[in-house]
């Protein structure tokens, strides 16, 4: 047993672990793959610090708020931005390569919806960098990871009506067999559900939302999950990201004329609306870098030339980008308070996976970095302090044993369905139905369908049988996931007749204040998802 | 166009039809399509994650970064032991990070660090660890306690850090099976999806090495006698 159980290995996990581990707590991480492979590595753009000199933390914390439409939590966001300037400060202690300006500072950069030179880059690798040493940093520490384990359930007990989580069950990809890891608290930090949009998204194909899921399935409330944030640019064709530094750097966006037609800076909801719209009017929408010039495309954007080459067939130094909105970050996840701890005792959550109230209806570019930072430290802290009350977890081989039993039953499903196939449906029903404007109709036929694939289940199945390095299975149990997050979505969509931020209704195309400045909320109650809403539990709006 | 894979030692051909796709687009193509049980590791399909690096046609590649072409025989990367199909098991060459202390060690206050200073390592962070050097390398096919490529890489990119506190502790740990045992044949350098010089940061730290009183072993015993290294039976 460990004192702090660490599930997911990316850029919160590893930033919660370290935290953990300086608090005083034994810690493991847990991933379904290694740290370094995690969605951390595809963020560009940046980490928003307010330390320039034309910058205030007040004017971060202002655009972070009007940015989330209403639906941030002024004191979480405070909490952010304030710390927002030792985070970076810790970043470049634990050796973080950030680009730098002529003045020998931390290079800055304006992405959408800031007020000033915010982002922080290290080129357009600051995820992949920002991950890299922090995985270094867990080498120093001595963090111990358990990599390749893919997470099957959580383990609670229930304690004078009190429910723990104490514990989770795993599936090691290489031997197939089951492991439960038993922990005095755990951190759930497993990543966002855009991939529930399939091939109409940013994302890594790792990225099903399976602790969310899994929480979700141990009483766990999750909230804000109708807020999906569509990255304005990704390529048109593999729907790969092209970054907002390529539009702060002062790209421009072209319609199929040849002309400029919105403000390429605005926040990212609004921007993907009006390219959605642009698209649908004249039938294509460009990024144009060409100005930039081919010295500053490769020193500032190096990836993006590359991608834009290989998937695109074109060269940004000399042709337009063809790109299209598609769904790059969930600000829905694990609801939780202040110490980043969910409504089950002993469960933690931080990163995408976690809904800290700070993004609100629409994150801002540059904000995930500083909240898996900010809050990854204090989750970590909250965690090894809740784990130092824990004497003993009791150790409950039955929940092994139910999911072992479950997982041969879904090892029976009969194959008569491809759910390679259905998981392709799925996106392509979330991407024209739950996507960048939805509508009551269109949200309940996405429903129904939804609930038709759920009912299917038994007739897919997997055709691998191996026990080692089975993906077919693997596979097959995200897109379980995702088929449950993708009904909590979609019933939190229809039950938003409003438009706020992201969420963006054709048939209530106002702002509703009355009725919906307040967090959706949902449950699973006896096997059914059922929604409820909070008001602002602090000093909101 | 018909794509060879070598699974567990025996060569499977699957006909798909040529579009403008990246090997791994085909991968995928072929497991969701023709057989479910195709095993490889994939991620962010953007050249960042490092999860698909593989060989084709003898060469390490990032399936994501790869056009395929008729015919084409694909593998999983050599030298780390093969979990399935084109997944292998890399946790032996990340260890090898620890081995060489490859992260920061920083003062108490942090200089500042001009553009032309960040710039040094610039390129040596962007490494993905994907594993194609170490399947490249012949000194790591002989010797499964070299530190190797990606893991020097590393430990030069904290040596060269302006901020960095302990240069003679790195430059320590990369003594033994480390700096003086690559033979600088340069393998480790085509293969690298990220456009890093693995042997050149070797050299650097072989200089370094020098500059703190280090020898080649091969030259240390010199006064006893010369010794040039070769394996003795």
């Amino acid at each position: 047993m460990v004192d702090v159980l660490v599930i997911g290995s990316g850029g919160a996990g590893m930033v919660a672990a370290l935290s953990a581990k300086e608090a005083g707590a034994t810690v493991m991480v847990v991933g379904k793959s290694y740290p370094t492979r995690s969605q951390t590595c595809m963020a560009q753009g940046g980490i928003n610090a307010a330390i320039g000199e034309s910058d205030s933390v007040s004017a971060h914390i202002a655009d972070t708020l009007k940015s989330s439409q209403g639906l941030g939590d002024k004191k979480a966001i405070a909490k952010l931005c304030e710390e927002g300037i030792e985070a970076v400060a810790w970043l470049d202690k634990i050796g973080l390569p950030f680009s730098r300006s002529a003045e020998s500072k931390i290079a800055q950069r304006r992405l959408g919806g800031a007020s000033a030179d915010r982002a922080c880059y290290a080129q357009d690798y600051t995820g992949l960098k920002i991950l890299h040493t922090l995985y270094d940093n867990c080498l120093k520490n001595q963090i111990t990871f358990l990599n390749e384990h893919f997470l099957l359930e959580l383990i609670t007990q229930e304690d004078q009506e009190v429910k723990r989580v104490v514990g989770a069950v795993f599936k090691s990809l290489k031997s197939g067999e089951l492991t439960s890891i038993y922990a005095r608290s755990i951190i759930m930090a497993t990543g966002g559900y855009s991939r529930v949009y399939d091939h109409y998204s940013t994302n890594a194909t790792g990225s099903s939302g399976d602790g969310l899921a899994v929480a979700l399935r141990a009483g766990a409330i999750l909230s804000d999950m109708e807020f999906v944030q569509f990255h304005p640019t990704g390529l048109k064709n593999a729907s790969i990201l092209i970054s907002e530094s390529a539009r702060g750097a002062g790209g421009h966006l072209l319609n199929a004329h040849g002309e400029r037609f919105t403000d390429e800076l605005q926040p990212r909801d609004s921007l993907s609306r009006a390219i959605d719209v642009e698209i649908q009017k004249s039938g294509a929408v460009f990024l144009d870098i060409r100005h930039l010039g081919e010295n500053f495309i490769d020193h500032e954007l190096p990836q993006e030339r590359k991608l834009a080459k290989l998937y695109e067939n074109v060269d940004p130094v000399t042709d337009v980008i063809p790109i299209k909105p598609v769904a790059h970050y969930t600000m829905g996840g694990i609801a939780v308070d202040d110490n980043a701890e969910s409504n089950l005792e002993g469960l933690f959550a931080v990163g995408e996976c976690a809904n800290h109230n700070v993004h609100g209806a629409n994150r801002l570019g540059g904000n995930s970095l500083l909240e898996l930072v900010v809050f990854g430290k204090e989750a970590g802290k909250q965690a090894a302090l809740s784990a130092q009350a824990i004497d003993d977890v009791a150790e409950n081989s039955e929940v092994q044993a139910e999911v072992a039993y479950k997982l041969e039953m879904i090892k029976s499903y009969t194959n008569e369905i491809d759910f390679y196939q259905k998981r392709q449906e799925l996106g392509t029903l979330f991407y024209h139905f739950a996507g960048i404007t939805r509508s009551e109709e269109g949200l309940s036929s996405a429903l129904e369908q939804v609930h038709g694939m759920q009912h299917e289940l038994p007739k897919m199945g997997i055709l691998d049988s191996s026990d080692i390095y089975n993906t077919n299975l693997i596979e097959f149990l995200e897109f379980i996931n995702m088929l449950t997050l993708a009904e909590t979505m979609l019933v939190a969509m229809l039950e938003r007749r409003e438009s706020r931020g992201a969420h963006a209704r054709e048939d209530f195309s106002e702002k509703d204040d009355l009725l919906y400045a307040k967090h959706s909320a949902i449950i699973l109650h006896y096997q059914r998802i059922e929604i409820g809403y909070t008001t602002m539990q602090r000093e909101g709006v | 166009m018909t794509i060879n894979i070598i699974r567990n030692g025996k060569k499977a051909t699957f006909k798909v039809v040529q579009k403008d796709e990246t090997l791994l687009q085909v991968l995928t193509e072929i497991k969701t399509t023709q057989d479910a049980s195709l095993s490889f590791a994939s991620g962010c399909r953007s050249s960042v994650c490092g999860s698909c690096a593989m060989r084709v046609n003898g060469k390490e590649v990032l399936a994501c970064a790869y056009k395929p072409e008729s015919g084409d025989i694909i593998e999983p990367l050599k030298n780390v032991p093969l979990v399935r199909d084109l997944v292998v098991d890399v946790e032996k060459a990340l260890s090898f990070n620890k081995v060489a202390k490859a992260w920061a060690v920083s003062p108490e206050a942090l200089p500042s660090v001009s553009p032309e200073q960040a710039e040094v390592n610039e390129v040596q962070s962007d490494c993905i660890l994907c594993g194609a050097c170490y399947s490249a390398c012949p000194v790591y096919a002989v010797n499964p306690e070299f530190i190797g490529p990606f893991a020097l890489t590393r430990n030069w990119r904290y040596v060269s850090d302006v901020r960095e506190a302990d240069v003679a502790g790195k430059i320590d740990a990369v003594q033994t099976n480390g700096v003086w045992d690559c033979t600088l044949c340069g393998e480790c350098v085509p293969v690298c999806p990220q456009g890093i010089a693995p042997k050149s940061d070797i050299d650097m730290l072989r200089n370094k090495s020098n500059v703190l009183g280090y020898m080649d072993p091969k030259y240390a015993n010199f006064g006893g006698g010369l010794d040039f290294g070769a394996p003795s039976f």
